[in-house]
């Protein structure tokens, strides 16, 4: 078996399991934030008054989390009464794992999963969100869903799944200069569709992952989600175990691939022959070199979400802004408040504000289009985010060119979408 | 059931223009139901008031996991979604919660059927019938579980 399979076969209580098994498996930590968390308590609500279930008790809410992350700041009277029904909800039932904004840690929910060490190598991970296969990179089985197999996991602590096929993506070398994981992710989008991993795992491997930070390996797993995948994994290793250690987690059940582990088709990428490219409007799978795509005139750039706003993320963007003057309205939103903090001990606040950007609260904010720095009809925007849906960041005719954080900075230096190679 | 057909010629659409971002903060079902479809058919509105069956190409409900999609649209009538195929998130909510029917048909049964055509929909033959068209065509049947959780009413009542 692969280490899908061993995750959710352990999971399940079964020997053995082949994709396309369906099974019912016991789940270890599931997240919810302010957009599925009331979904969850509407769904009890409702399902209470029709006494089709009585909620007395959770299955364990030691094994849930919540985050306040789509709509905080809070916009208007509803997004604010969301929040005050979360904190309700987790009064009531005890549960003790609520980062609220503005009370010290909190963020976007697939950041803080890996900023605190929520989630542990080998368990599996169940979110109220379709980002939740971020959090895969730890070499957890983790999987995005919606309210109600989420109220189903809180109440029952177990959840129905199809044991997935799996897609292997081995990259040999060293991602060269200028060239980060978002490239490779998108160029992988580019090349295999938005329904290339339909319903599977996407599985990453390879010397090229191997010499990759946990936090760019976040980035791949991520965007797993733009591929249609269940879940995106990659074998834990010592950088893994290093980067949970330090947020105090030392005790976990790894997995890791059988020997004779089968994947349906495994797809090879040399690192050296990748470069810098952007998904143009309207789909992450519309992806081209950013040099092919030429200099398109931008209004805005953006740096932002749980796809490009990780430390990592934000000290890329301060290279190329570093001593330099933004052309254009530039965003930098870190994605968790200990992002935020490391951010501005280390200089990187400073830089983009001396470049003329501002720095922003941890929200999802305009990369759902929700709100802070929407787009305008016509604004067309580079985005370290990863959906350029028509409407998605704000006006229908609007426009978002998904990038890493280095095009992004470059491209909010010259106004022009920009290869920071030729900056 | 039956019911007549709205039909989206193209693949890949999305929960964002499904149900935009903005109104994710919303979950009254009624409330929902008045943001349907508004990414991308502004006469959604007007062609559900005589139809309840939506025909599309692959990949229907990509995105997001945002359960308002298919609440919003079940909340305006709509009772089944015939696609070339799903996206894995959109059709396990639409089953789980009991909203609509997401059936796979196949490219001929895609291309037979145009927007207005009155169906008949038999999930216990997987059948279609196309009343207008006097034709008959077979649906994907559902895998063991999802029937089951479909004939209990959603995940919740459905009894392992």
């Amino acid at each position: 078996m692969n280490i899908t399979e061993k995750i959710l076969a352990r999971a399940s209580g079964k020997d053995n399991l082949e994709p396309d098994d369906v099974i019912f498996a016991d789940v270890d930590k599931i997240m919810l934030h302010d957009v599925s968390g009331p979904g969850v308590i509407k769904t009890f609500e409702k399902l209470e008054k029709d006494g089709v279930i009585k909620v007395d008790k959770l299955f364990d809410p030691s094994m849930i989390w919540v985050t306040e992350d789509h709509f905080v700041p809070s916009v208007d009277k509803i997004s604010a009464e969301n929040i005050v029904k979360l904190s309700n909800f987790t009064n009531r039932f005890g549960i003790k794992k609520h980062f609220k904004y503005g009370m010290g840690q909190y963020g976007i929910c697939h950041s803080m999963s890996h900023e605190e060490g929520l989630v542990s190598p080998g368990e599996l991970y169940v979110g109220g969100d379709s980002h939740t296969n971020t959090t895969g990179a730890l070499g957890a089985f983790a999987c995005g869903l919606g309210h109600t197999d989420i109220a189903y996991a809180i109440l029952k602590g177990r959840l129905w799944f199809k044991v997935p096929e799996t897609l292997y993506f081995k990259l040999n070398g060293k991602l060269p200069d200028n060239v980060m994981a978002k490239d490779f992710i998108l160029r992988i989008i580019g090349d295999i569709t938005t329904e290339g991993a339909a319903g599977k795992a996407m599985q990453f491997g390879g010397s090229g992952i191997s010499d990759m930070s946990v936090e760019s390996r976040l980035t791949l797993t991520n965007m797993t989600t733009e591929a249609g995948a269940k879940n995106g994994i990659i074998e834990p290793d010592q950088k893994v175990f290093d980067y949970i250690s330090e947020r105090g987690i030392t005790k976990y059940n790894a997995a890791y691939d059988d020997e004779d582990a089968q994947y349906e088709k495994t797809f090879e990428y040399e690192a050296s022959e990748l470069e810098p490219v952007v998904a143009k409007p309207f789909s992450p799978q519309n992806v081209s070199t950013v040099r092919e795509t030429g200099s398109i005139d931008i209004d805005k750039s953006y740096i932002g979400s749980c796809t490009g706003a990780k430390y990592e993320d934000l000290l890329a963007a301060a290279k190329i802004l570093k001593g330099r003057t933004v052309k254009v309205r530039t965003e930098v939103l870190p994605a968790t408040i200990s992002i935020y903090k490391k951010a501005t001990e280390n200089g990187l606040t400073q830089i983009f504000i001396n470049a003329g950007a501002v720095v922003g609260p941890p929200t999802c904010g305009a990369c759902c289009g929700a709100q802070m720095g929407v787009l305008a009809k016509d604004e067309v925007c580079v985005s370290t985010t990863n959906r350029n849906f028509p409407g998605r960041m704000g006006h229908l005719e609007s426009k978002a060119y998904l990038a890493s954080p280095l095009v992004v900075a470059a491209s909010a230096v010259t106004g022009k979408l920009t290869d920071p190679r030729d900056l | 059931m039956k019911g007549k057909v709205i039909k989206y010629e193209q693949d890949n659409i999305d929960t964002d223009v499904i149900l935009p971002g903005p109104y994710l903060k919303l979950h009254e079902h009624a409330e929902l139901a008045e943001h349907a479809m508004e990414g991308m058919d502004p006469d959604f509105h007007s062609k559900v008031k005589n139809a309840n069956i939506i025909v599309t190409g692959n990949n229907f409900g990509c995105g997001s996991s945002r359960e308002h999609a298919p609440i919003a649209l079940s909340a305006s009538g709509i009772k089944a979604i015939l696609a070339l195929s799903f996206a894995r998130i959109f059709y396990r909510n639409s089953v789980d919660g009991a909203y609509l029917l997401p059936i796979e048909i196949d490219e001929k049964t895609y291309s037979s059927i145009s927007e207005n055509d009155e169906l008949e929909i038999d999930t216990s033959k997987n059948e279609i019938k196309n009343i207008t068209k006097n034709q008959s065509y077979s649906m994907k049947p559902f895998p063991d579980l999802i029937g089951k959780i479909i004939s209990a009413g959603g995940i919740f009542k459905y009894k392992p």
